[in-house]
């Protein structure tokens, strides 16, 4: 008599994790479609298929498509697929809302790295590419070594995390004061997270991993639903907490770490992605691919809006993410606190 | 038992002579040490006998005096502003930099620079204390909405989302903008070198009242930090204690952001270093992080200028880079996430 109300509360949860993956993809599909046609010169949708086919079309058209948007749009998705997924990794882990990749270091590890090789070092931004992901993961292992006693509670994590993040930001500051100003502008974008400028060179290393990570997040992702019982009853249930948890940790740093390494830290897209998701689906319960789903969706469109509807200048996405994303956090926290739901 | 709570009382008392001393010594080292060397003899007639016509006695008096000053002022308002952060906020992590304290200052002076074209140092001034005070009353009104008060996770979540928006939004006019930038970054990094009497004149009414409402609230926020219910049955008007908290830390953060810049660490830390000699009672812990906080602060000032010499790493480097590991370390501790 129990049972029968569970298992058709759990086919309802599944059955609308489903049409709501279904809708979001929809949704990237339709961003996708819309920043490869839209821009200074317009592209018609069936002259974008017809390119993409290898079919003949009009002057220019194939040029644009495949060597300006198309690698801008392909990062874009990827770059926000991995920052859904790893926020969503790292705040179902931790427990903690608080725990995405850019509140813990992750991210500030790379972004000194990026602004060491290119403020100071001077090289070239392929370098700095993977100078930024040596720096996420070296400041991950940190992170991890220095929390470890005992196992790696979830809490102190996030303590050295931030410990070792806001250390890093001030790091950076001091870096951009020491080198010449046009260079440390430029430097900036390591700071914020921009699209601007992506080509294949940074598609190839961003799918290749992509194509490893993913289905490695999506294998663990019954790991996240045990290690969300708490320790003890994940335990209890047969589980070696501290070899998934390290498993987990390590798919969610390599994913924000490839992702900053290819457009800089997109501002709060790890931090928001998994609240949304979370929303959407209404139950509560840990949920990967929508949070991808999102962070792709909310990448493309910050990206589109930056790019061609705020005024003269071309903003990087990042500062689109942030300047949007924040209210819309802070909107989610004051409406629920009101009806009494807030932490 | 009165024996040892007299003997405690006596020995805390001592710690603090001892560490007003020291802290004392710390104010004389970073007027000795600097670029130029000055015999101790020198600063000492320059501070009691100065001689406008001496070129080292107007060292001391137009430069090592002034950093100093503001150096003893900004630390002494993070040291208490961030002990009366934790106690409120029963958040070991709770730091001006977390609450969007340094976020909302950094977004004003920005906006100062690029479109008032305010070029000097006193003009930042009034414009960080303006930012940090938006952003902490908007950041403690979100967070205080709705059941429950300003429970620790809303308002840490709130200052979090705050500081992400307002970054971004500053960076959105830097990226725009070289010559702002060029000014800004050297203000971002916390610094007290080439701050004037002036500065730190305009500050000291602002660090003056946010210290006496700080040490006058030691009472309530000792209650506080047993929990509201428990404050509140204890007689204690736990919405205005938190109202008149909040007051001083605002008055305290933003006077120290607007005089050196965001220095991080200091008010996060002190605190617990403190907290390891007096223990939770804030009759003793808030005279302590006073006194703690400037006396790092001076250290670390001078330490800056001795490793870069002739040049200098600007204090905010220094402080993150001491303070850091010791925050790494408590939070190794197994007690410091029950505060």
């Amino acid at each position: 008599m129990t049972a029968s109300p569970v298992v058709a509360e759990r086919r309802r949860e599944t059955r609308r994790v489903r049409v709501v993956s279904l809708i979001l993809l929809a949704l990237v599909v339709a961003l996708f479609a819309l920043s490869l046609s839209y821009g200074s010169f317009q592209i018609s949708l069936p002259d974008i298929v017809r390119s993409l086919l290898g079919q003949p079309t009009p002057p220019q058209v194939d040029y644009i498509v495949h060597t300006l948007r198309l690698p801008r749009a392909v990062v874009a998705v990827l770059v926000g697929l991995a920052f859904g997924l790893a926020g969503a990794i790292f705040q179902q882990l931790v427990r903690n809302p608080l725990a995405s990749p850019d509140v813990i270091g992750v991210t500030a590890g790379a972004s000194s790295a990026a602004v060491l090789a290119i403020a100071i070092l001077s090289v070239s931004s392929l370098t700095a590419s993977a100078m930024a992901l040596g720096g996420a993961l070296l400041t991950s292992a940190l992170v991890y070594v220095l929390s470890w006693r005992q196992g790696v509670g979830g809490y102190r994590l996030v303590l050295v995390g931030i410990g070792v993040g806001a250390a890093l930001a001030s790091v950076t500051s001091f870096l951009l004061t020491r080198a010449d100003v046009r260079t440390a502008q430029d430097s900036l974008i390591w700071l914020v997270g921009s699209l601007n400028g992506r080509t294949w060179d940074q598609v190839k290393p961003l799918s290749v991993a992509m194509l490893i990570l993913v289905p490695a997040a999506l294998i663990l992702r019954r790991a996240v639903a045990g290690l969300q019982l708490g320790d003890d009853v994940a335990k209890g249930l047969g589980m070696n907490v501290e070899r998934n948890r390290l498993a987990l940790l390590v798919v969610g740093v390599c994913l924000a770490g490839v992702a900053t390494a290819a457009a800089g830290p997109v501002a709060f897209v790890a931090f928001m992605s998994s609240p949304i998701a979370v929303r959407l689906i209404g139950t509560g319960r840990p949920t990967l691919l929508p949070a991808g789903l999102i962070g792709a969706v909310v990448v493309l469109a910050a990206d589109f809006i930056g790019a061609h509807l705020v005024g003269g200048t071309p903003y990087p996405a990042g500062v689109i993410t942030g300047v949007v994303g924040a209210p819309y956090l802070l909107w989610l926290l004051a409406t629920a606190n009101r009806t009494g739901r807030g932490g | 038992m009165p024996d040892t709570r007299v003997r405690r009382t006596a020995a805390l008392s001592t710690g603090l002579v001892v560490s007003a001393a020291a802290l004392a010594a710390a104010a004389l080292l970073s007027l000795t040490v600097g670029a130029q060397h000055i015999p101790f003899g020198t600063v000492m007639d320059a501070l009691f006998h100065p001689n406008p016509d001496n070129g080292q006695h107007l060292i001391i008096t137009e430069s090592r005096i002034p950093r100093t000053v503001v150096g003893l002022l900004a630390g002494a308002a993070l040291g208490l502003a961030g002990a009366v952060i934790q106690a409120v906020t029963r958040n070991p992590l709770a730091d001006p930099g977390i609450l969007g304290v340094n976020a909302g200052a950094a977004l004003f002076v920005v906006f100062g620079i690029s479109v008032l074209g305010i070029s000097s140092l006193t003009g930042y001034v009034w414009l960080g204390f303006a930012g940090a005070a938006v952003a902490s009353v908007v950041v403690y009104t979100i967070g205080s909405l709705g059941r429950g008060g300003a429970t620790p996770v809303k308002v840490a979540l709130a200052g979090a989302a705050m500081s992400a928006a307002l970054t971004s939004l500053t960076t959105a006019v830097l990226l725009t903008d070289v010559a702002t930038f060029d000014q800004f970054r050297f203000w971002q990094v916390g610094s007290l070198a080439g701050r004037g009497m002036d500065i730190a004149l305009q500050g000291l009414p602002f660090v003056a009242v946010g210290i006496v409402i700080a040490l006058a609230s030691t009472r309530s926020l000792n209650a506080l930090a047993l929990g509201d219910d428990v404050a509140a049955s204890l007689g204690q008007n736990v919405a205005t204690a938190r109202v008149i908290a909040a007051i001083a830390v605002v008055l305290l953060c933003g006077t120290a952001t607007a005089m050196a810049g965001p220095i991080g660490f200091v008010g996060l830390v002190v605190p617990h270093v403190a907290r390891m000699i007096t223990g939770p009672d804030h009759r003793w812990l808030l005279p302590y992080s006073m006194l703690f906080a400037p006396l790092l602060l001076l250290l670390a000032d001078v330490l800056g200028r001795v490793i870069a010499n002739p040049g200098e790493v600007q204090v905010g480097i220094v402080t993150a880079v001491i303070g850091a590991p010791i925050f790494v370390a408590l939070a190794r501790r197994k007690r410091l996430a029950e505060l």
